[in-house]
Formats: structure tokens, C-alpha cells, sequence
């Protein structure tokens, strides 16, 4: 016990200083800044010295003992673990676009705080003990010998379908997370967005290529420790500052009246009504382009067509040419074409055409039966982001990382704990940031723009992350006329409260940490998934422990690369099934994992059909539900969003492993005394 | 979430076989018969006393879940009800979907680990007492090439 004791003090010490060095590490930066050191290189700094910090930590703790290396040695402290599972968990969403969403979607965006939180009481209650008293290393191999059966007796079948929902889970998360760690070097830096990918990468790979499990744990300690500073230092600055009350979390209830009296008052304002008449002016045009296809496209055609000619034969400058060739270029191909692209802005159009709504009051909507249907997808989003929690592998692979059953316990205790540290600060942030805007940007002087605004308009061209144009040219911003990137909420806290360049370099470390921990955690989960379940169990049982470290190394590198290209090919349609990642992850594992614990009977057979039918609804739903897939919104269920599709996976996954273990054979007597060992006291 | 009830639990707290593995660390032997009859016994009040530390296990962790599931739907559920009432200056549904629901989770693991201490501790000692000086090793995996 003392051994541990001291251990844990040494650990303590170790991250007390290392807090203290970052915080000399602050303020030797703002001294700098007041010098006079340009912008650019306090990024630079920032981005540098936190990648360094990490490599650094993998260096010292690199291993290649398979138990270091799978997890970590089981001998990291609940409170250490704890915080390693808050970063692992805290996102680049979490952390850029959480408070965003809230900023633009009020009450409906607060089912990813109620979701993302609800989930850890499922982990805690009815899978990370199990997992614990278990003691192996992943999770398709708590399912494969729980449901030992199939080929050989070994689990196989189950093991393969658990090892493939944890690749594909995984893939699209990780593919997310590498693409934010682009996007925030890109912006903060100004270096190229591929060249952002591989700094990260590096970084990444350092760490996890030579320390695994162990090292990425002592390195997601100092990554949270960023994150949290980085996340609560503008937001308390902020809060100060509207409030005079430094704890946002308590104090943000005041501001919310406020809040409500300012959306009543610019909701019936009459230049506001103005600029939303012309928004939907424009949106009507559309629909008269759309109603009159292919004709009306044949026109714009000629039209474009002869602006050129027109340009081209007054020998027009050739920034001119240049322009109008681009609106040429960017003219669409077909009437097809032209259809989808007008009715987009249409869309858009009437979107902002409409009253910005309450922020504070629940489902929102014209009559019961929207509103209802709000509620019902508030409901559903929640439960498939709460099951998808309690399956997602690389949280659940944590459990394994403790000195004992108890500890692990504790351990989701301290993770939920860290989590709702960032995480009940941001419906704060959200609501201070858009107090701000609405009483101060809102009815100021276009020639009077606060700098931030101008600073973030101009940093990443192609998707402008604030807009401001006067629609009506009367010179007064109205809210309306705000057209606003949710990202660019967390970002800009520190200008918009006033604050020294330097906290939003700060920021940036903060959300380059949470990106790149949870890259870090994800893509040991899917090496892991390869080396130790497909590799080691199923095709070279024999392999030596120095093989399978080894193996397992080159596969990490193999991933993180494909990963990183993936993420520079900018895939829209991969970042967009991050959400549903969620719901695939809770139809294919969830059912399984927890039947396996609670419900002896459950057998091999049902454990397989029923990952099957889960996963198979699930995306059977999706693909017929959501509009980038192909489908349509109007062969939806309950009109319940394809995001949720684990809303219909799971209780079908659930349903037919119950039935099929019924039909079947029950276990043999090696599960029984497995289960029973799983759920006795240590 | 919707837990199916389970059959095989219906039949506990006497489990239908006793587990293999335990029957090999201990062996009956049918030549000395006192010795037998105690070891017999030793291990029917083993298991017992499991079930038990499993029936505690499962009541602890379907009530919280059923907290749980209270927090998550009601809060939810009757959101344009609850948005009358007041807490602090906060909307009550507004307050209890942002931060009030997670408390409420954060409380549900706390108590969940401060109880299963308590549960494990006392059947713990209780099997330990039971199997005698030297406590049986644990049926199932030993975790293998953790040593290497």
C-alpha cells in the first residue's frame, strides 16, 4: 500500500511542476508579447513547445513490454486515470464546436451535454468493473471469451465483428480529430493544412510508437491539464468581466433573463424585420430559378457566358477577366446541378430569414406536433449518444489501465468528474459569447468593427467563420446580417474578453491537445484491435510477446498514415458521420457487452446475430434517412434524425440477441464459471 | 434503456451447477469422507454467499440506473413543463439539461463505487472466512504473458 502511496505523490509532484513550468511557461509569453513579439510566433511557440512537451513524455516513458504497452503495466492511479480518460474523451468537438452548437441551436444542442455525460453512469455501472476483473487487453477479447464459441471454441466470429465495428467506430472518429489538429495549426500558424496533419501526426506517432498504452496515458495527464486551463481561463475572464462573478459555471444564470429580454426585443425590431424581408426576398428568387428549370439555367448560362464576352471585348482589366471567369467556372455544370446548388441557397436563404430563437426555452416550434417531434429527437440523440459512450472502445480499453475492480470504479468517478469540469463550463461560454454579440456587436457602427471580427473573418477564406455584411446599407450591424461559424466561439473568447494574444495562442494549444489525445487513444484502440485480436488470436496464436509489441508498432504506424491522408483529402462526407459513429458503435457492441454481464443465458449464436442485426438496422436506417447517403428525409421513423439511427439499432440488437440465445443452445459450464468470475469480488 | 428481465437470475440464489473450475481446486475426495463433507459444505456456503454478494450488486446497480434513467427522461421528457419553474434565475429544464442531469450522473458513479466498496468488502471477508487460511485462487483466465 505504501508503494502505492508513494507513487501516487511522486505522480502528483511530477504534474504539480510540470503545471507550474507551463504557467512560467504563460508568462514569460505575455512578457514577450508586451515586448512587442509579433503574433505569428507566439503560435509558433505555442504549437511547438506543447508537440515537443508530448514527445518528450513519449520518449520517457517508451517501452516495449507487451503489459506497458497494451495497458500500460495496470498500475496507473484512478485519479491519473481518470483525467487521461477526460482527455481521451474531450474532443476537437468537445472542445471547438460544442460551445458553437449551443451558440447557434440553444436548448436542442444541450442533448450532446446530457448524452456525453449520461453515457459514463452505463460504463461505470454495467461494463468497466466486468472489463477490470476480466484483466486482458481489448474488448473484442472480453466478447470473444465471454462468448466463446464458433470456430474452435475461441470466439472467433464474435471477436472479427467486435474487431471490425472498433476499425470502422474509430477510423472516421480519428480521421475527425486529425483533420481539426490541420484546421487549428492552419489558422493559428498560417502553415499549410496538410503540413498542419503531419506536425500532429508526428507528434502523435512519437508518443503512442514508443510508449503505447503507457505513454499516451502520462502524456493525455498533460493534455488535460492544457485543456483545462486553455478552456476555463477566457471563460472565467469573461465572466468577470459581464458578471463581475469569476465562476461562470454558478454565475451565468443571471445574464440568461438578460439574454431572453435582448432575443424578445431584436425578434419584433424593425430593421431586423427588414433585413430578414430581404433575406426571404432572395430565397423566393431562388425558388422562381428552381420552378422555372431548365430554362432559367439555360439563361444564367448565356448570361455569365456573355458577361465574359462582354469583359473580354472592352479589354477589362484582368483582374475582371479573372473574376468573371471564376463565375463562369463556378456556374452550375447541369440543370441538375443547378437544381441541388439553388435550392441549397434557397435553404440558406430562408434560414436566415427566420427570428433568432430563445435560447433558454425548450423545443421551440409553430405547433405541439413540431414541437413534440423536437422533444422526441432531443430523447432519441440523447439515448445514442449515451449508449454510444458506454461501447466506444478506446474509453472502455481504459478500464484495463488500474491496479484493481475498486480502483477502475473510482477511476470513471474521477473521468466524469474532469469531463464536467470543461463540460458544465461551456453552456455558460455559450450563453456569456452570445449575450456579448447581442448587446454589443449587434447595433454597432460598421466602421467600428471590434478587431477580433475582422481578425477571424479573414483567416480561413473559403469558410469564413464570421461573416458581417450590411444587407440593408444602413451602416448598423444587425443580427441578422451575422452570418456565424460556431467554431469561432471558443476560438475568439479570449479577444472578445479583451485578453492578450497570448490566451489565444493558449486556446489553441488547448484544442490541439484535445484533438491529438483522443487521436492518440483512438488509434491504439484500432492497432490494438489489429495486433492483438486479428494478429496474435486469430492467425499466429505462437507469436512471441517481442513479435507482437513489435507488430503492433508497425500496424499503429500503418493506421496513423492512412488516417492522416484521409484527413488531407478534406472528406466531407467522412467528417459528417462522426455523429453517427455514436450510434453505430452503441447497435453493434452495446447489446453485447452488457447481455454478456447481466444475462447468463446469452450465448454465442445470439451474440453474433444480434451485433449483425444492430449494426445492420442501424445503417439499413441511415442510408434511407440521410440525404448525403442517398436517402430521404421522407422515409424516416418518427421522424427521428438518421444521426439516431441507434434509437432503432440497439433495442433490434437487443431484441434478436435475446431470441436467438433462447432458440439456441445455452453456453456451455466455461461461460457460466466465467461470468460467475467476472462478478465476484476480487 | 430497457433491461430484459433476466431467467437464469430467477433461479439464484442457488446457481444451477457449481462452476467447473472450482471443482478442480477442490477435489472431493471420496475415500475420506469427513474431510469431504466439509469441503462440500465449504464450498455450497461459497456459493452462497457469491449469489448474495451478486444479488446486492444487481439491486445497487438497477436502482441507480433507475435514478438514472429518471434524470435523463423526466428532465427531458417534461422539459416545456419544467420551463415555468425557476432555480437560481435558471429555467428548471434549461438548468437540469446543461448541468443539473450530469450532477446528478457524477453522483450516481460516486455512490455506485462507495457502495460496491462496501458490498465487496463485506462478502470479500466473508468468502475469504469461507474458503479458509489459504484462499482459493479464482476461477477463469489468468492473464497471460503479463509477467514477460
Amino acid at each position: 500500500m505504501s508503494t502505492v502511496g508513494a507513487r501516487f505523490a511522486r505522480l502528483g509532484r511530477h504534474y504539480l511542476y510540470f503545471t507550474g513550468c507551463f504557467g512560467a511557461f504563460l508568462l514569460a509569453l505575455t512578457l514577450l508579447e508586451k515586448g512587442g513579439m509579433p503574433r505569428v510566433w507566439i503560435g509558433y511557440l505555442f504549437m511547438f513547445a506543447t508537440i515537443v512537451l508530448y514527445a518528450v513524455i513519449g520518449v520517457l516513458s517508451r517501452t516495449s513490454n507487451v503489459s506497458e504497452y497494451y495497458v500500460a503495466g495496470r498500475r496507473v492511479p484512478a485519479l491519473f486515470n481518470g483525467m487521461a480518460t477526460a482527455a481521451d474523451w474531450i474532443s476537437a468537438a468537445s472542445f471547438i464546436s460544442l460551445a458553437g452548437g449551443l451558440y447557434l441551436h440553444g436548448f436542442d444542442a444541450l442533448a450532446y451535454i446530457m448524452g456525453w455525460t449520461g453515457g459514463y453512469c452505463l460504463v461505470a455501472l454495467l461494463i468497466a468493473p466486468y472489463l477490470r476483473k476480466f484483466a486482458q487487453y481489448t474488448i473484442p477479447d472480453f466478447l470473444a471469451a465471454r462468448y466463446a464459441g464458433g470456430s474452435g471454441g475461441r470466439g472467433n466470429p464474435v471477436r472479427l465483428m467486435a474487431v471490425g465495428a472498433t476499425i470502422i467506430v474509430s477510423f472516421t472518429y480519428v480521421v475527425a480529430q486529425i483533420y481539426a489538429v490541420g484546421l487549428i495549426a492552419s489558422r493559428f500558424t498560417g502553415v499549410d493544412f496538410s503540413v498542419g496533419i503531419f506536425l500532429g501526426l508526428a507528434s502523435i506517432l512519437v508518443c503512442s510508437f514508443l510508449g503505447g498504452m503507457r505513454a499516451i496515458t502520462w502524456t493525455q495527464v498533460a493534455q488535460y491539464i492544457i485543456i483545462l486551463v486553455a478552456f476555463l481561463m477566457p471563460t472565467m475572464w469573461l465572466s468577470a468581466k459581464h458578471i463581475g462573478n469569476p465562476l461562470p459555471q454558478v454565475a451565468y444564470g443571471a445574464v440568461l433573463p438578460k439574454l431572453a429580454a435582448r432575443e424578445a426585443q431584436l425578434a419584433s425590431d424593425p430593421k431586423e424585420l427588414a433585413v430578414r424581408a430581404i433575406f426571404t426576398a432572395r430565397a423566393e428568387a431562388y425558388a422562381q430559378r428552381i420552378r422555372a428549370l431548365p430554362a432559367s439555367w439555360e439563361a444564367g448560362r448565356r448570361e455569365v457566358l456573355g458577361e465574359l464576352d462582354a469583359v473580354r471585348l472592352r479589354a477589362g482589366s484582368l483582374i475582371d477577366i479573372r473574376a468573371t471567369e471564376r463565375r463562369v467556372a463556378a456556374y452550375p455544370a447541369t440543370a441538375g446541378e443547378a437544381a441541388r446548388q439553388w435550392s441549397e441557397q434557397q435553404a440558406a436563404n430562408l434560414a436566415r430569414a427566420l427570428p433568432p430563437e430563445p435560447h433558454a426555452t425548450p423545443f421551440p416550434g409553430p405547433d405541439r406536433e413540431q414541437s413534440d417531434s423536437r422533444r422526441n429527437n432531443f430523447l432519441a440523440l440523447v439515448f445514442c449518444l449515451m449508449l454510444g459512450t458506454a461501447a466506444l472502445p478506446h474509453i472502455l480499453m481504459r478500464s484495463y489501465t488500474t491496479p484493481s475492480v475498486r480502483e477502475t470504479r473510482v477511476s470513471v468517478f474521477w473521468t466524469l468528474f474532469f469531463i464536467l469540469l470543461v463540460y458544465l463550463t461551456i453552456p455558460a461560454l455559450a450563453v456569456l459569447v452570445k449575450y456579448d454579440i447581442y448587446t454589443h456587436l449587434v447595433g454597432s457602427d460598421f466602421s467600428h468593427l471590434p478587431n477580433w471580427v475582422s481578425y477571424w473573418a479573414s483567416v480561413d477564406k473559403l469558410n469564413p467563420l464570421i461573416a458581417i455584411t450590411d444587407i440593408n446599407h444602413d451602416g448598423i450591424v444587425q443580427l441578422a446580417e451575422i452570418a456565424i461559424d460556431g467554431d469561432v466561439l471558443v476560438l475568439a473568447t479570449p479577444e472578445i474578453g479583451g485578453l492578450p494574444y497570448v490566451i489565444s495562442g493558449l486556446v489553441a494549444a488547448g484544442a490541439l491537445a484535445a484533438a491529438l489525445s483522443t487521436a492518440d487513444g483512438l488509434l491504439l484502440a484500432i492497432s490494438n484491435a489489429l495486433s492483438h485480436d486479428v494478429y496474435y488470436k486469430v492467425v499466429d496464436p505462437a507469436a512471441s510477446t517481442q513479435k507482437r509489441v513489435t507488430i503492433s508498432k508497425l500496424l499503429l504506424l500503418a493506421v496513423a498514415f492512412i488516417a492522416a491522408y484521409a484527413a488531407s483529402q478534406k472528406p466531407a462526407d467522412i467528417l459528417s458521420l462522426v455523429g453517427a459513429a455514436f450510434s453505430l458503435a452503441g447497435s453493434a457492441l452495446f447489446p453485447a457487452l452488457v447481455m454478456g454481464v447481466f444475462w447468463k443465458r446469452a450465448n454465442h449464436a445470439g451474440a453474433l446475430a444480434g451485433m449483425v442485426s444492430g449494426v445492420g438496422v442501424c445503417i439499413y436506417y441511415m442510408l434511407h434517412t440521410n440525404p448525403i447517403l442517398g436517402g430521404s428525409v421522407a422515409s424516416q421513423w418518427f421522424h427521428i434524425a438518421p444521426i439516431s439511427a441507434g434509437v432503432f439499432g440497439v433495442p433490434a440488437g437487443m431484441a434478436v440477441l435475446v431470441a436467438v440465445s433462447l432458440m439456441t443452445r445455452a453456453p456451455d459450464e466455461h461461460s457460466a464459471s466465467f461470468i460467475d468470475h467476472i462478478r465476484a469480488p476480487e | 434503456m430497457t433491461m430484459p428481465t433476466d431467467p437464469s437470475s430467477r433461479a439464484l440464489p442457488a446457481p444451477p451447477a457449481p462452476p467447473a473450475t472450482a471443482a478442480t481446486v477442490h477435489p472431493l475426495n471420496p475415500g475420506a469422507t469427513a474431510d469431504a463433507g466439509a469441503a462440500a459444505q465449504r464450498q455450497l456456503a461459497q456459493l452462497a454467499a457469491r449469489s448474495r454478494h451478486w444479488q446486492r450488486t444487481r439491486c445497487l446497480t438497477f436502482a441507480l440506473l433507475a435514478v438514472w434513467l429518471a434524470a435523463s427522461f423526466c428532465s427531458v421528457f417534461f422539459a416545456r413543463e419544467l420551463a415555468a419553474l425557476s432555480l437560481f434565475g435558471w429555467p428548471l429544464s434549461f438548468y437540469l439539461a446543461a448541468q443539473g442531469a450530469a450532477l446528478i450522473y457524477l453522483a450516481i458513479v460516486g455512490a455506485y463505487a462507495a457502495g460496491m466498496r462496501r458490498v465487496d468488502r463485506r462478502y470479500g471477508r466473508e468468502l475469504q472466512q469461507q474458503s479458509g487460511p489459504a484462499p482459493a485462487p479464482e476461477p477463469g483466465m489468468p492473464a497471460r504473458g503479463e509477467t514477460s
